[in-house]
């Protein structure tokens, strides 16, 4: 049992840390560090291309489609730097990490070298068509409905329903959906996975306002949307587990550099508390050596996870690591807000737009809710982690 | 990326777990718990062959000295599998003798002491308050919680700015054991009157490799007590029915085991990091101690009232194990330090002089 990474994985990380700084230091200085995803999207989409330029978009991938092959402890050390330098949010963080590697798991030769090459060169941004009006938690309980139209060898699927909370569909080139293809189905069997391309008239996109003041996410209306056939991932009405066994690349390590903009996060809570003397108050003092004690064990608990064999075993440290960080970021949250004071409740500008720290308060009341709120993150825990009996459902 | 046991030490983690559930039996904890005098809260036999069948009183003690080698990381996982079974052990102040005199004993000292107490011949305590005086060479004074002092006959206390050993059998000490809320590990006040004590040759080596130790075993036992709490617990929630269920299919009920789970995990995470960062000489190591020591202790402290709470009345009884735990976990929270001073020492560390990062 070992803390630290190898020499040469240390080598890696002094290489991409100083492409990172140079860059942010010079041609992308304009974006570095700015907190909200929808801010300059033209410029968020030349550096996709920047990275994938210098085949930095999406290393974990095998380098026939534009990855480096890069070891799990690469792609978590670059995720850390990627932070540290204060690099932006990925706009394609949903194509790079969740539709490439399901597209790598489950995609034909054929359907590899149709929709990999794009993500990798940053020009292909994907967004997720999962949630719907009556399937939130519920996520098996899909209405959208698609059925397969057209002659033989030229068949389409045709895609109506509703999807919501769809996070960057108004910026997105391609979405995948799951949709019901089994009529009269029910629950997680009859649904397939499809991969569509946004940019056709039966896909409307409404951006939704959120209580921070942003728009990240939509509703995604699909009526008579169309793709082909063959743009289903997995086998016809079993799009279920494909569905599932993208939810698990989610745990994965893009968790690292989540963290790393945590430690940003705290860090400036800690500033503004030595700011405004608020450093010496007892009281704040503790809650600092909590929030450091908590993010602390977040990466332990990540490389834990991590350092064990079987990425795919779903063990304790992976099941408690989504409530273990929402509810953290939302202390933090707080905290950040009790050392601001009221001068944290004015923004800087005419606009209802905020700073990193009030934006951040804000924002964390999400992060207990989408991926699976707190309340079924511990059905979770619960159900696979201490197998206890099921909550007895409902008939549908 | 390796932060995971090496197979050697699953081995000894399956070792520890299968000696302790075999030997540290309710029925004999509540023996020695019983017991008065001496040998209050102590399971003699469970010691000697701790300390002789298993040879690991001396874990994270050199081999020269008839330790058994190995690290801060071993240490913990023994600690973890006595703490599971609330065993009535004075491995702690053994432990942290151990380590004191390895680390700031001369190398007469550490031969003189470290095979003894390897051996488990010697049990060791360590104060962490107290005033005394140096005069003339001789110690005076009160040493108050010494866990199982009455038990012990070779006392770690700070004094005048150096780390002392007392002789517990020397003249002019007298050692009083008091009735303890935690049973399987009491506590005993140590007068001392102009006591000759023996000066460790570097004291402050000595004291930080004690606490460094004390702070790691009680993590390690509170990771291991609360997440038997937990295990004992669930086993209980799917035998019990009433309004017809198994309880622990009641969502009210299946939130708060899925809590500890939370807090488990991120426990079990503590304690690893923090023997790793001191087995390696991390610069983190002592961020990692405190936050080791606080989180721990409060998991503990949050599971075992849950293991009550979660078992209804015959949770309180005296007769079911839930009080052991959680009596066991109230006493993790005060030894060496509250989870509110090691945060304060958090934040010093932090805030004050930028540990961050």
């Amino acid at each position: 049992m070992k803390l630290g990474f190898s020499a040469a994985d240390e080598a890696f990380r002094a290489e991409c840390a100083a492409w990172l700084h140079e860059q942010m230091a010079g041609p992308f200085a304009d974006i570095r560090g700015i907190p909200n995803l929808c801010d300059a999207i033209p410029r968020r989409k030349e550096w996709e291309q920047q990275l994938a330029a210098h085949r930095w978009s999406c290393i974990g991938w095998p380098e026939e489609w534009g990855g480096r092959d890069a070891t799990l402890a690469q792609q978590v050390i670059f995720a850390e730097e990627y932070a540290r330098a204060g690099a932006p949010n990925r706009i394609n963080h949903i194509g790079v990490e969740l539709a490439g590697p399901t597209i790598l798991a489950f995609g034909s030769a054929e359907q590899k070298a149709r929709y990999l090459p794009g993500i990798a060169a940053g020009t292909a941004i994907w967004c997720q068509g999962y949630s719907e009006p009556g399937a939130g938690s519920d996520l098996a309980n899909v209405k959208t409905r698609a059925r397969l139209e057209g002659e033989p060898g030229a068949e389409e699927w045709v895609v109506n329903g509703q999807k919501v909370w769809t996070s960057l569909a108004h910026y997105s080139d391609m979405i995948f959906v799951v949709a019901r293809s089994e009529e009269g189905s029910r629950g997680p069997k009859g649904l397939s996975f499809l991969l569509m391309d946004m940019d056709q008239p039966g896909i409307e996109v409404r951006p939704i306002g959120q209580m921070n003041g942003e728009a990240e996410f939509n509703e995604t209306f699909l009526t008579d949307a169309r793709c082909p056939a063959d743009a289903m991932l997995g086998a016809q009405g079993e799009g279920w587990q494909v569905a599932m066994a993208l939810l698990a690349f989610e745990r994965g390590v893009s968790t690292l550099g989540q963290q790393m903009q945590f430690r940003n996060e705290l860090d400036a809570v800690i500033a503004a508390a030595r700011a405004n003397g608020l450093a010496a108050d007892p009281v704040v003092r503790q809650r600092i050596a909590r929030a450091e004690t908590g993010l602390r064990l977040m990466r332990y608990g990540a490389l834990r996870m991590l350092s064990g064999t079987d990425l795919a075993a779903i063990d304790g440290a992976a099941l408690t690591y989504k409530i273990q960080w929402a509810t953290w970021r939302r202390n933090l949250g707080e905290l950040a807000m009790d050392v601001l004071g009221q001068a944290g409740e004015i923004a800087p500008g005419e606009e209802y737009r905020w700073p990193l720290l009030p934006n951040m308060y804000l924002f964390s009341r999400s992060d207990t809710i989408y991926g699976g709120t707190n309340q079924i993150q511990r059905n979770l825990i619960a159900e696979r982690g201490l197998g206890l009996p099921r909550e007895p459902r409902g008939t549908p | 990326m390796e932060f995971a046991f090496t197979e050697e030490q699953a081995m000894i983690g399956e070792t520890v777990r299968t000696f302790f559930a075999d030997n540290a039996t309710s029925d004999r904890t509540r023996a020695a718990m019983a017991a008065t005098g001496r040998d209050a809260g102590l399971d003699r036999a469970l010691w000697s062959a701790f300390a002789g069948e298993l040879g690991l009183a001396g874990v994270g003690l050199p081999e020269a000295h008839g330790g058994a080698g190995l690290g801060m990381v071993e240490f913990a996982q023994v600690a973890e599998a006595a703490g599971a079974r609330v065993a009535a052990l004075p491995l702690l102040g053994t432990a942290m003798l151990g380590r004191a005199i390895a680390a700031g004993g001369s190398a007469a000292q550490q031969e003189a002491w470290l095979p003894r107490l390897a051996a488990g011949e010697v049990i060791g305590t360590a104060a962490w308050g107290g005033e005394l005086t140096l005069a003339a060479g001789k110690l005076s004074g009160m040493v108050p919680y010494l866990p199982h002092g009455a038990a012990a006959n070779l006392l770690l206390v700070p004094a005048a700015g150096e780390a002392w050993l007392v002789d517990l059998a020397a003249p002019g000490v007298t050692v009083t054991g008091h009735v303890t809320m935690d049973q399987t590990r009491p506590l005993a006040t140590a007068r001392l009157d102009g006591v000759v004590a023996e000066r460790l040759a570097d004291g402050a080596a000595a004291l930080a490799a004690a606490h460094a130790a004390g702070w790691i075993g009680l993590a390690a036992e509170a990771l291991g007590g609360a997440q038997a709490a937990l295990d004992r617990t669930v086993a209980y929630s799917r035998e019990r029915v009433q309004f017809g269920r198994p309880i622990g299919s009641f969502q009210a009920y299946k939130h708060r085991l899925a809590d500890m789970m939370v807090e488990i995990e991120q426990a079990r995470s503590a304690v690893y990091w923090a023997a790793c960062a001191v087995d390696e000489g991390s610069p983190e190591a002592l961020l990692a101690l405190h936050a080791a020591k606080a989180f721990c202790a409060e998991t503990f402290h949050m599971c075992a009232g849950n293991m009550i709470q979660l078992h209804g009345g015959i949770g309180f009884t005296w007769e079911h194990d839930a009080h052991l735990f959680f009596k066991r976990a109230r006493s993790i929270l005060s030894l060496y330090g509250s989870p509110q001073w090691h945060r304060e020492r958090i934040a010093a560390l932090v805030i004050d002089q930028g540990a961050a990062a």
